[in-house]
């Protein structure tokens, strides 16, 4: 038989004013299986909690119901005070007669007449409340970072630098992101290159981190804490460990139609290649679809010239697994396809380009040396027009309809570099709103328009089109309210970015969510930004959505300190009020896993001994590890063997009957 | 001469732990009123409603039961709210054959952000139990005292 105390609040007079506190006191004194009851002003005082935990021992009492402020306020408060009297801390229930009835209600009769109702409810419940024991889990103490990009380098390199190990998978043969393709960066217009080599230098050079290179996760296992992480190492045909990385292999390759990947295919690069020239690792890897050896058994010269006997080339996927405790989603973005903006002639004009492509252009170690030519026939031009929100803020279907937030600050820095490299080049920029919010990033805008006399035309691109040996730009000046028929050299896309098109294969395996552009979701978008809902994945860079450096870094590093704050525990306290399955009621229908967003639920084959009969039998097993209690399955349980520790059945049908007595 | 008692209706509101039930409790805190009649049981997501814990309050003599959620995407569980509209659209409109009018039963979307929708849905749900007076329906005579 429970014996149970009842403890009202005054919160000052912010419960007392409209609830007679000590009328619902008297009230609760006399019903069943309530041995105490009392009010008090401040019961989350230490000396209200004095009066709980005096009260506990004095009375033995099995549980107790706070009549207070919301629970989301002071239950815990309350659980911490039934623990240190010796109560399970599960015992407690807290009937809200602050937030929900104190505070809306004038009437002081009304309002105790609710408090009481409240206070029934509670009691209701807590009779039915068992001892819940929180579980606990271990925590392998490493970490897996899935991108290695700039968001995952730095992730990575702060995980590192407090003393845990870390894996980086990337699946591209060489780290760096997007950011390694970029010629300068915005607003300081430092080289990219010069700060983020070091950073993947530092990234080789780390004994806490390991590289997984031109590898992919194939499959993930377990739960916050313990990942079991299956991942898939491409083969390159090239020994990764005896490579030196010196090219001569490249000098020979006769097979040189294979499209450059990182100067986004402006040029060509032989069948084995090195990405870039501070590629990490600085490991050659072959194109198989491009290497006459592997395709047609001929050729084999790189064989022959590599010194260090390197070349493999019936290597084969490798597959490895590998337990983690945190996992953290880095896996970028992408400029999106084009395919749909046939307006811009893009498939069928060199000369009009996107912006990444541009930043290639620009740099001294791309397909043209630095210099900025029209790819068509390698002229200087004398004219380029840039046209800003390609396929962002669309809301016809075709494009994205969000903002893709970094587009506004790079062409104001492309036009302000080709103006300062080549005066005598004139630039032009469509636009729907110039965004420039961020630190210096508006006097970095109109340091284009003043200082270097960028031309900013607020108006929509309809048509491009080649005529001669130029492209003609059609579109509105919404300001002057007239059409613009505009001869250039060059088109520049600020193309729209996404995320990886992997983004949402991995997400299912790591069962986070993802949003409807396929964003990775936060588990809050205030308060935890850098968590996905699942517990144990964080969310570095632009996967959670559009970014700058200086904000994916600064999220990098969020993400490292919660990967931090979970490895650095032994153990992992697990929440309780999880679901269970009766196993005698259970008839293994699967309709329960099929609703757990957790993946939650399993089934074993046991021995089951049913009034007698006994008989192997399929029921279904909740890993308490990964319930997260939301009770979808006790609903849809068919046969009413899943039921919910804390929110049980009973106990909420006795709410019920509490309020509509 | 017999006094004809004044209703009261008994309405139950389920309220999800981690929107409504904060949307309610902001309610309270921005002092936004709503009927007394209304008395919030928490859970932890919609989804943990089973359509008998609704059946036994109109047994018991509720004369409306109110089901709120997050808005359906920002579920905490990512899913849950999904199920739940599911549901209660099969539960409602089955209710409604036997008899508990749909107005007697609603879903409705609060986040922990709207407390201001949080009592305006309770006061429009509360009068619309009024317009509809006590529920003969369902109740169960062995339940009532
Ligand atoms: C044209 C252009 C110019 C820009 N200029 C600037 C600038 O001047 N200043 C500035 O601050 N920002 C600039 N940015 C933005 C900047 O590029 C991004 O903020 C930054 O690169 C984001 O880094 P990230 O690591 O999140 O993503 P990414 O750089 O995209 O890195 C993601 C990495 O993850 C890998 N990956 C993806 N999926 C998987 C998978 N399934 N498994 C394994 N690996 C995977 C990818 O191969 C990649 O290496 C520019 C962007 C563009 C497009
Ligand atoms: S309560 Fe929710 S998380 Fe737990 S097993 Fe059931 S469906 Fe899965
Ligand atoms: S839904 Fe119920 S009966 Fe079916 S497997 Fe799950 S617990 Fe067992
Ligand atoms: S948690 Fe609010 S509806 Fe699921």
């Amino acid at each position: 038989m429970q014996r149970i105390g009842v403890f009202v609040c005054w919160c000052g007079s912010n419960i007392a004013a409209t609830v007679d506190v000590e009328r619902v006191a008297q009230v609760m004194k006399n019903e069943p299986g309530v041995v105490f009851s009392t009010d008090y002003q401040y019961m989350c005082s230490e000396a209200g909690q004095a009066i709980i935990r005096n009260a506990i021992a004095e009375h033995k009492l099995t549980g107790i119901v706070v009549c207070s402020c919301s629970p989301r306020m002071h239950e815990a408060t309350f659980r911490k005070t039934a623990q240190r009297a010796g109560l399970n801390p599960y015992m407690v229930e807290i009937a809200n007669i602050r937030e929900q009835c104190s505070w809306i209600h004038k009437d002081k009769e009304e309002g105790t007449e609710k408090a009481i109702v409240l206070a029934r409810a509670a009691l209701a419940k807590v009779m039915l409340n068992a001892p819940l024991i929180a579980g606990q889990s271990s925590v392998t103490k490493r970490a897996l970072v899935i991108g290695g990009g700039i968001a995952g380098i730095q992730s990575a390199l702060d995980i590192a630098d407090a003393g845990y190990e870390v894996d980086i998978v990337e699946k591209e043969p060489t780290i760096g992101g997007k950011m390694s393709k970029l010629d300068k960066t915005f607003p300081t217009l430092d080289c990219s290159a010069c700060i983020l080599t070091p950073k993947m230098v530092d990234a080789a050079q780390n004994e806490k981190i390991t590289l997984y290179t031109y590898s992919e996760v194939e499959e993930v296992k377990g739960f916050v804490g313990n990942f079991n992480v299956k991942i898939r190492r491409k083969a390159r045909y090239v020994k990764e460990d005896v490579c030196t990385g010196c090219g001569a292999c490249m000098q020979k390759c006769p097979s040189k139609k294979g499209l450059n990947e990182f100067n986004l295919g402006l040029n060509k690069r032989t069948a084995i290649y090195i990405p870039f020239a501070q590629a990490i690792p600085n490991v050659a890897v072959i194109d198989a679809t491009q290497c006459i050896k592997i395709k047609n058994n001929k050729c084999g010269l790189c064989d022959t010239v590599c010194a260090a006997k390197a070349i493999d080339y019936n290597q084969q996927d490798e597959f490895i697994e590998r337990e983690y405790g945190a996992i953290v989603m880095a896996t970028g973005f992408n400029p999106i396809k084009l395919d749909k903006f046939n307006e811009y002639s893009y498939a069928e004009c060199p000369d009009v380009i996107t912006s990444l492509e541009l930043e290639r252009i620009m740099n001294a170690a791309g397909p043209t040396g630095g210099k900025l030519v029209k790819m068509s026939n390698g002229e200087h031009p004398h004219d380029i027009t840039f046209i800003q929100c390609v396929g962002s803020r669309d809301i016809s279907g075709r494009g994205k309809c969000y903002c893709s937030k970094i587009c506004c600050m790079y062409t104001a820095k492309h036009a302000m570099l080709i103006r300062d490299k080549y005066p005598d080049v004139n630039v032009h920029v469509f636009y729907i709103d110039v965004r420039t919010p961020g630190k210096n990033f508006d006097e970095f805008y109109r340091r284009a328009v003043e200082e270097y006399s960028v031309d900013y035309i607020k108006g929509q691109v309809g048509k491009v089109y080649p005529e001669g040996d130029h492209l003609v730009v059609q579109g509105v000046d919404m300001l002057a309210n007239e059409q613009i028929i505009h001869k250039t050299d060059m088109v520049v896309l600020a193309t729209a970015i996404e995320p990886d098109p992997t983004a949402r294969k991995i997400a299912s395996m790591l069962t986070a969510s993802i949003d409807t552009n396929d964003f990775i979701t936060e588990a809050h978008p205030k308060l935890r930004p850098v968590e996905s809902p699942t517990a144990g994945i964080f969310l570095s860079g632009v996967c959670q959505g559009p970014k700058d450096i200086p904000e994916t870094v600064a999220q990098a590093g969020a993400a490292a300190v919660k990967v931090l704050g979970l490895l650095s525990k032994d153990k992992l306290v697990t929440n309780p009020c999880v679901s269970q399955s009766n196993e005698l009621l259970c008839n293994g229908c699967s309709m329960c896993q099929n609703v757990c967003p957790y993946g939650a639920i399993g089934y074993e084959d046991k021995l089951i001994n049913d009034h007698g009969i006994r008989e192997t039998r399929r029921v279904a097993v909740v890993n308490e590890a990964l319930c997260q209690g939301c009770g979808a399955c006790t609903v849809t349980c068919p046969s009413g063997a899943m039921d919910l520790k804390g929110f049980t059945n009973k106990q909420i049908m006795a709410e019920v009957d509490a309020i509509c007595k | 001469m017999q006094v004809e008692k004044q209703f009261k209706p008994k309405i139950v509101a389920f309220c999800c732990n981690w929107c409504s039930y904060a949307g309610a409790d902001l309610a309270g805190s921005s002092r936004l009123s709503y009927p007394a009649d209304v008395k919030i049981i928490r859970v932890p997501c919609s989804c943990r409603v089973n359509p008998l814990f609704i059946l036994r309050a109109f047994e018991r003599g509720a004369d409306g039961v109110i089901l709120c959620g997050c808005h359906p995407g920002d579920c905490h569980y990512s899913t849950g709210n999904y199920y739940t509209r599911r549901r209660m659209t099969m539960l409602f409109s089955m209710l409604d054959y036997l008899g508990v009018e749909k107005g007697r039963t609603r879903v409705e979307w609060v986040s922990a952000a709207e407390g201001v929708k949080f009592s305006t849905v309770m006061n429009n749900f509360v009068a619309k139990i009024y317009e509809l007076g006590e529920n003969v329906k369902l109740g169960d005579l062995r339940c009532k005292k």
